[in-house]
């Protein structure tokens, strides 16, 4: 059998996704004996020159994690798709855009503001900021533009396969390697790799799929929750019931909840707003009827719509980029 | 002519990086530069935020290091709250923290850095962990990726998951440890410290033992004389979750000791209006420049800056390799980068035998690991020493818990001005008369390789657009590449 010729690459990232690649194990040592690694910056030499000396549709699989914020970013990603006959968008970021996604929330602008100006450590009296256009011993200098948005993958380019995660876990990345030759072949594989289902069906809680109203609403360091009851239901916002299912339920085993990294719902059309409006529906103690002003009493404890109901997915949501 | 390398991307390290070294007319180096090429731009976005939800989302800054961003996160959100941890959750938190220094030091050690080493003359196709593993043999290979495994599993009990940790909050830990699990952790690392032996061991044989090797490590190539900043202890031993910071000239003497909330008088930024990136410097010396000596601000952090700052290690076999160190080179402070690599192993010692201290501390089982917050929020610094250096996050809040402000000085920006020193340097040595192939200018990676720059952390707030840079010329020669760093 002939190897599977593979490509990898890291955009807007942490590297978490090419940790999660090394967590297999002992597996990974294996990897060189099926996989022809042709690129993969954090781990093997090969340079820009040997990226781009790949025949056109000469590799069977392009592994691409983190999102697309730079032109090189942008650039890296069509020479993989030319390259490669399948892509995978590996990880949250790849997927939906992940937590470097709320930088969405801001403009450049600020950003700049931020870390040139007001940042405290700053030794900058006259406010110098980096500008695109400078001068300096009679030459004029430049800087690049900014990237105006944090875009998922899949925005820019044609994608087959989607792995979520942040980063995904062990158990997904192990059914990825073991669906590698089918990928390659072109066999019918599944695109996205985890649960239809929400996480709720995969919680070990014994509670969790109980109808029960939420009476208050706390924050997670408010109080000391219990092990066994559904987190939800103890008043802690848990994105369980709005997120694919497949990671393990790593969070809640741990006692803390969810926070939707593996992807909202199938059936949903944005991945926060009918997290929202769920929420809303069960807030509160009450038995027929409650008054909408006293929702907003119970819904007070969340004070950031945006980092609670899209923090891996702001920049895949409707509304998803403050403009300028 | 003027000709220019370029070194696209930086490989066997983390995140976006290149080099770029600037040749005259005869092919000798007139300058080199180590160009960081990405953008995310956290401590803006962190704006607006539970600063309780800052300890879940700053760790994905790095994915290498996300337990060093976890852990001082919570430490300035105890601060922001005033709410100290009850003594379990902090030594579980030390647990936890020291599995996560062990991760990463063998990571880079065997994954990036050894590759360099014993497959220096290889192709460059062979110049990695799989060739390593080809030369050094299966076992050694299993051994890696078992122990390495370890450390994941037991941030993965404490933190909840292997790579992205999760259970600290303001005030403590969501989970207590159970016996079971103290007994896996125990028996990992009784694991860990023999992995640590042979690790110390494998570099004696392989790299000490070899001539070349040795002569590369101690030449002058990779040898800058600077300040060095870490954490240490009461008794000013190397501690990685608590302590102040100290920080030493180059001839070793202290010539500061600060608590971490008083970042703000020690260290400060410089800014250009021609380049994306920050250069932190020591207040007290002042900014002079990219130089090296006692009148430079240029300090360094990481693996051998907290030995060189510290009078030893906590326990007793990391101290024994800690003593070896410096009796290999006769003296102290050591000032050879490439030093950095066998430091790394110092501390994988000390992280292993701390983790087995701390499983056996009776303390360790206790179910009180929370303090729940009385007083309101309003502002904290929490720091620790990132597998990469000294680390500092400092927030500021409303009366709610929301986040107002982040300013946030990670590990290798504090390595920027040093890496960039580092570069042109083993440039100038390496590629005289325009003679230059793929082992020189590896040669020249492993200047930067040595300080395990982690580059998807510098850039948490680096605004910049990844552009192959731009170049000025002056009379048909390069004047100068912007971002020049």
């Amino acid at each position: 059998m002939n190897k599977i010729r593979m490509i990898l690459n890291w955009g807007a990232s942490c590297g978490g996704c090419d940790v999660s690649i090394l967590d297999i194990g002992r597996a990974v040592l294996d990897l060189p004996n099926d996989v022809d690694i042709l690129y993969w910056p954090v781990a093997l030499d090969f340079k820009r020159k040997d990226l781009e000396a790949l025949a056109d549709q000469s590799v069977d699989i392009g592994v691409i994690n983190g999102a697309v914020r730079t032109s090189e970013q942008e650039e890296e990603a069509k020479i993989f798709r030319a390259k490669c006959k399948s892509i995978i968008a590996y990880g949250s970021c790849a997927c939906f855009g992940g937590i470097p996604g709320l930088a969405n929330q801001f403009v450049g602008e600020d950003l700049i503001a931020r870390a040139y100006r007001e940042a405290p450590s700053n030794v900058n009296e006259e406010g110098v900021v980096p500008s695109r256009e400078s001068e300096r011993n009679g030459y004029v200098l430049l800087l690049p533009e900014f990237a105006s948005e944090v875009r998922p993958l899949e925005k820019l380019i044609k994608v087959d396969h989607f792995v979520p995660g942040c980063p995904p876990s062990t158990s997904t990345v192990a059914e990825l390697i073991g669906n590698l030759g089918a990928i390659a072949r072109g066999d019918a594989v599944k695109k996205i790799f985890a649960s239809d289902k929400s996480l709720c069906y995969d919680c070990p809680r014994e509670k969790t799929k109980e109808a029960k109203r939420v009476e208050k609403l706390y924050r997670p360091h408010e109080i000391i929750a219990g092990n066994e009851r559904c987190l939800l239901e103890q008043g802690i916002v848990c994105l369980g019931f709005a997120t694919r299912g497949g990671c393990g339920a790593r969070c809640i085993a741990v006692n803390m909840p969810c926070r939707g990294c593996y992807g909202w719902l199938p059936k949903m059309a944005d991945p926060g707003a009918e997290a929202m409006s769920a929420l809303a529906a069960i807030a509160g103690d009450w038995e027929d009827y409650m008054p909408p002003a006293k929702i907003f009493d119970v819904l007070d404890a969340v004070k950031d719509a945006v980092g609670t109901f899209y923090a891996f997915s702001l920049p895949s949501a409707i509304i998803n980029k403050k403009r300028g | 002519m003027t000709r220019k390398i370029s070194i696209l991307p930086n490989t066997r390290l983390e995140g976006h990086g290149k080099v770029e070294i600037i040749l005259d007319d005869d092919g000798n180096v007139i300058d080199g530069f180590f160009q960081v090429i990405e953008f995310r731009g956290f401590e803006k976005f962190c704006e607006g935020r539970h600063v309780e939800e800052l300890p879940r989302i700053t760790p994905k800054i790095c994915g290498v290091c996300p337990g060093a961003h976890h852990t001082a996160s919570a430490k300035a959100c105890d601060a922001v709250y005033n709410a100290e941890p009850p003594p379990a959750a902090k030594k579980l938190r030390e647990m936890y923290y020291s599995a996560h220094m062990a991760h990463s030091h063998i990571l880079h050690f065997f994954a990036l850095g050894a590759p360099d080493f014993v497959l220096m003359g290889e192709d460059a196709a062979k110049r990695n962990i799989f060739g390593l593993v080809a030369a050094v043999g299966r076992d050694i290979g299993m051994a890696v990726v078992d122990n390495r495994g370890y450390a994941q599993r037991i941030q993965e009990i404490i933190g909840g998951h292997p790579i992205y940790p999760v259970s600290s909050l303001p005030g403590g830990l969501s989970k207590p440890l159970g016996e079971a699990q103290r007994e896996e952790i125990e028996k990992m690392a009784v694991s860990l410290i023999d992995f640590s032996k042979q690790s110390l061991e494998i570099f004696e044989n392989l790299v000490l033992k070899n001539q070349e090797l040795v002569e590369l490590i101690a030449s002058d190539l990779y040898r800058h004389e600077t300040h060095y900043a870490g954490m240490v202890d009461r008794d000013n031993r190397v501690n990685f979750y608590e302590g102040r910071i100290r920080v030493v000239d180059p001839e070793g003497k202290e010539i500061c000791l600060f608590e971490g909330a008083d970042y703000l008088e020690n260290i400060a930024e410089h800014v250009e209006p021609w380049s994306y990136l920050k250069i932190p410097y020591l207040k007290k010396v002042g900014w002079k420049g990219y130089i090296d000596g006692p009148g430079s601000g240029v300090y360094r952090v990481n693996s051998l800056a907290r030995l060189n700052v510290a009078e030893g290690m906590a326990t007793p076999l990391a101290a024994e390799a800690y003593d070896n160190l410096y009796r290999f080179f006769g003296g102290k402070p050591v000032h050879n980068t490439l030093a950095y690599h066998w430091a790394r192993l110092v501390e994988l010692m000390y992280a292993s035998e701390r983790i087995l201290e701390l499983a056996q501390d009776p303390q360790i089982t206790d179910t009180n690991v929370r303090n729940i917050p009385s007083s309101k929020p309003s502002e904290g610094v929490g720091v620790v020493e990132a597998p990469r250096g000294t680390l500092y996050h400092h927030y500021v809040t409303d009366k709610k818990g929301i986040v107002q402000k982040v300013n946030l000085i990670v590990a290798t920006v504090q390595n920027n001005a040093a890496i960039n020193m580092s570069v042109k340097k083993a440039a100038q040595g390496l590629i005289r008369n325009g003679v230059v192939d793929d082992k020189l200018l590896n040669m020249v990676e492993m200047a930067v390789r040595a300080y395990d720059p982690c580059l998807a952390c510098a850039s948490h707030a680096i605004p910049g657009r990844e552009t192959p840079g731009v170049r000025i010329y002056r009379s048909g020669k390069l004047y100068k590449r912007l971002p020049e760093c």
